[in-house]
C-alpha cells in the first residue's frame, strides 16, 4: 500500500535462489521456522511470545496492543513484505480457563512465506483485538464473520456488524463452546423471527455499500432509488 | 372425431376417450379435466436450488432425464411465471423470508414440491441454522425423499403431483385447500406442534438448549 511498486512473485527473492520445489517429508513439530519470526523478535523485543512450527508453518504469538503495528511492519518492511492476508479466524477451546485465540494467516507472496499470528484472550477479559483492516482493506468481512460467529471485537473496523447471522440476530454467537448447536431460542421462535426480517433490507438506500456506490449506479436507477423504491418487488 | 369423458373409475377424474361410432370433429369432456389436464402438462417449474439437490435437480433437467417432457420446459427463475416451486436443498433461517416472498410472489394456482431430506425435515442439520422443514413456512404438496434424491426420484414426485392436479375439482375446495398461516405466528405449523418434532431425541445431551 505504501510502496506501489508492482511485485511479482518471488521477485524479491536473490538471484541465486534455489528454484522452488513442492516440500517433501515435513515434520509435524520443528523444522525450519521463518525468518521474519527472528526478525519479529529483534524489532518488537517482548511483544513477541512463543513460536512453534507445526508442519512447516511457523506461528508467531503476538501480543494484543502490539498487533496493528506488527502486522503494519510485516506489510511495509521490504524484507517482509506479507502483501496477502489469507485469513481472519478465531478459536475457542473445549476445556475451561483456555484463553481464545485470534488467529491471522499472512502470505508474502515476493519472498515465498507464510506466517500465522496468533492473538490469546483471556475468556473473561473484554474481547477485543485491532482491526487490521488500516493494512488489509480483506480483512473486512473477515472480521465481521470472526465477529459474528465468536462476538469478538475489532477496534478500529470501519463497519462491524454481523454478516452471517441477520443483523437482529439475538441468541448470540453460534460458534462460542457455550453456544448450544440448535441455538438458545425454540424452533417456532427462531422462525417467527426469521420471518420478520425484511428480505429487501439489504437492498435499501440503507445499506451502506450501496449508499457509498450511489454515484457509480446509472441514472435511472439512482433516480428509483432516491423516490423510495425497493428493489425485488 | 368424437371424443366423449368415461366416467371416474377411482380417484383420478374422468378421461377422454375415443368414440369411433361418432367419429364427428368434436370433443366432450369436462372443464375441470380440461383445465386440469393443460395445468398438469404444462407445470412450470421455478427452481430454489440451494444445496446438492440443486444440483441434482439440474441433472433431472438436462437432455438426459430431460424434465421436458413433462411439460416442465421452461424454467421460471421469476416466481410470477412459476406454476411449481421446486425447493431442493437445505434452507438457512435467514433464507426463510426470501422463499416465503418467492411462494407469495407466485400466481395462483401453485404448488411446491419439497426435494430432498434438508428441505423436507432439515435432514441432518439439526443447528440453529437451518429450517427444520420448508411445510413450516410454506404449504409443501409433494415430499421426494432422499439426499439427494436420484433424478427418477424426482420425475416420480412430480408425476405424483400431475396425478394431484389431475384430481383437483373447480368447484369443490376440499381437492385444493387454500392453507391459511397460522394468524399470530404467521406459521403453516402450529408453533406447539413445531417444538413438539424438534425436541432433542435420543441421549445426544449435548444437543439440549440448556446444555452450557
Amino acid at each position: 500500500m505504501s510502496d506501489a511498486r508492482v511485485i511479482t512473485a518471488g521477485g524479491a527473492l536473490p538471484a541465486d535462489a534455489p528454484a522452488p520445489a513442492t516440500p517433501r517429508r515435513v515434520p509435524h513439530r520443528g523444522g525450519a521456522e521463518n525468518p521474519s519470526v527472528a526478525a519479529l523478535r529483534a524489532q518488537f523485543g517482548g511483544a513477541i511470545g512463543r513460536s512453534e512450527v507445526v508442519w512447516g508453518e511457523t506461528t508467531a504469538f503476538v501480543a494484543r496492543e502490539r498487533l496493528l503495528d506488527v502486522v503494519r511492519w510485516l506489510h511495509a518492511d521490504p524484507h517482509q513484505r506479507y502483501d496477502y492476508l489469507v485469513d481472519v479466524t478465531a478459536v475457542e477451546f473445549r476445556d475451561a480457563g483456555q484463553p481464545l485465540q485470534v488467529v491471522w494467516h499472512l502470505r508474502s507472496l515476493p519472498h515465498r512465506r507464510f506466517l500465522r499470528l496468533k492473538v490469546e484472550l483471556a475468556p473473561e477479559g473484554p474481547l477485543s483485538v485491532p482491526s487490521v483492516v488500516p493494512v488489509y482493506q480483506s480483512a473486512d468481512w473477515l472480521e465481521r464473520e470472526v465477529y459474528d460467529m465468536f462476538g469478538i471485537g475489532f477496534d478500529g473496523h470501519p463497519d462491524l456488524r454481523r454478516i452471517l447471522m441477520w443483523e437482529q440476530y439475538r441468541e448470540g454467537h453460534p460458534l462460542r463452546k457455550d453456544f448450544p448447536l440448535r441455538g438458545r431460542f425454540s424452533r417456532s421462535e427462531q422462525l417467527r423471527q426469521a420471518l420478520a426480517a425484511n428480505p429487501e433490507a439489504h437492498y435499501s438506500m440503507n445499506e451502506l455499500t450501496v449508499a457509498e456506490a450511489f454515484g457509480d449506479l446509472p441514472r435511472d436507477v439512482q433516480e428509483r432509488l432516491a423516490a423510495g423504491e425497493r428493489t425485488g418487488e | 372425431m368424437g371424443l366423449t369423458p368415461v366416467p371416474a373409475t377411482g380417484g383420478g377424474g374422468a378421461s377422454v376417450a375415443l368414440d369411433a361410432p361418432n367419429s364427428e370433429g368434436w370433443i366432450a369432456t369436462r372443464l375441470d379435466f380440461l383445465v386440469n389436464w393443460s395445468r398438469a402438462n404444462s407445470l412450470w417449474p421455478m427452481p430454489f436450488g440451494t444445496a446438492c439437490c440443486g444440483i441434482e435437480f439440474m441433472a433431472t433437467a438436462a437432455s438426459k432425464y430431460d424434465l421436458a417432457r413433462f411439460g416442465m420446459e421452461k424454467m421460471g427463475f421469476t416466481p410470477r411465471q412459476a406454476d411449481v416451486l421446486i425447493c431442493a436443498g437445505r434452507v438457512p433461517l435467514k433464507l426463510a423470508p426470501v422463499l416465503r416472498r418467492i411462494y407469495q410472489q407466485m400466481p395462483n394456482p401453485k404448488w411446491v414440491i419439497s426435494m430432498g431430506a434438508c428441505a423436507s425435515t432439515g435432514g441432518m442439520f439439526d443447528t440453529y441454522a437451518v429450517v427444520q422443514g420448508i411445510d413450516t413456512i410454506i404449504p409443501v404438496d409433494v415430499y421426494v425423499p432422499g439426499c439427494p434424491p436420484r433424478p427418477e426420484a424426482l420425475m416420480y414426485g412430480i408425476m405424483l403431483l400431475q396425478k394431484k392436479v389431475m384430481g383437483e375439482r373447480l368447484r369443490n375446495d376440499a381437492t385444493r385447500p387454500d392453507v391459511e398461516p397460522d394468524p399470530t405466528s404467521r406459521l403453516y405449523i402450529p408453533p406447539s406442534r413445531i417444538d413438539e418434532l424438534s425436541e432433542p431425541f435420543g441421549n445426544s445431551v449435548h444437543q439440549t438448549r440448556s446444555a452450557p
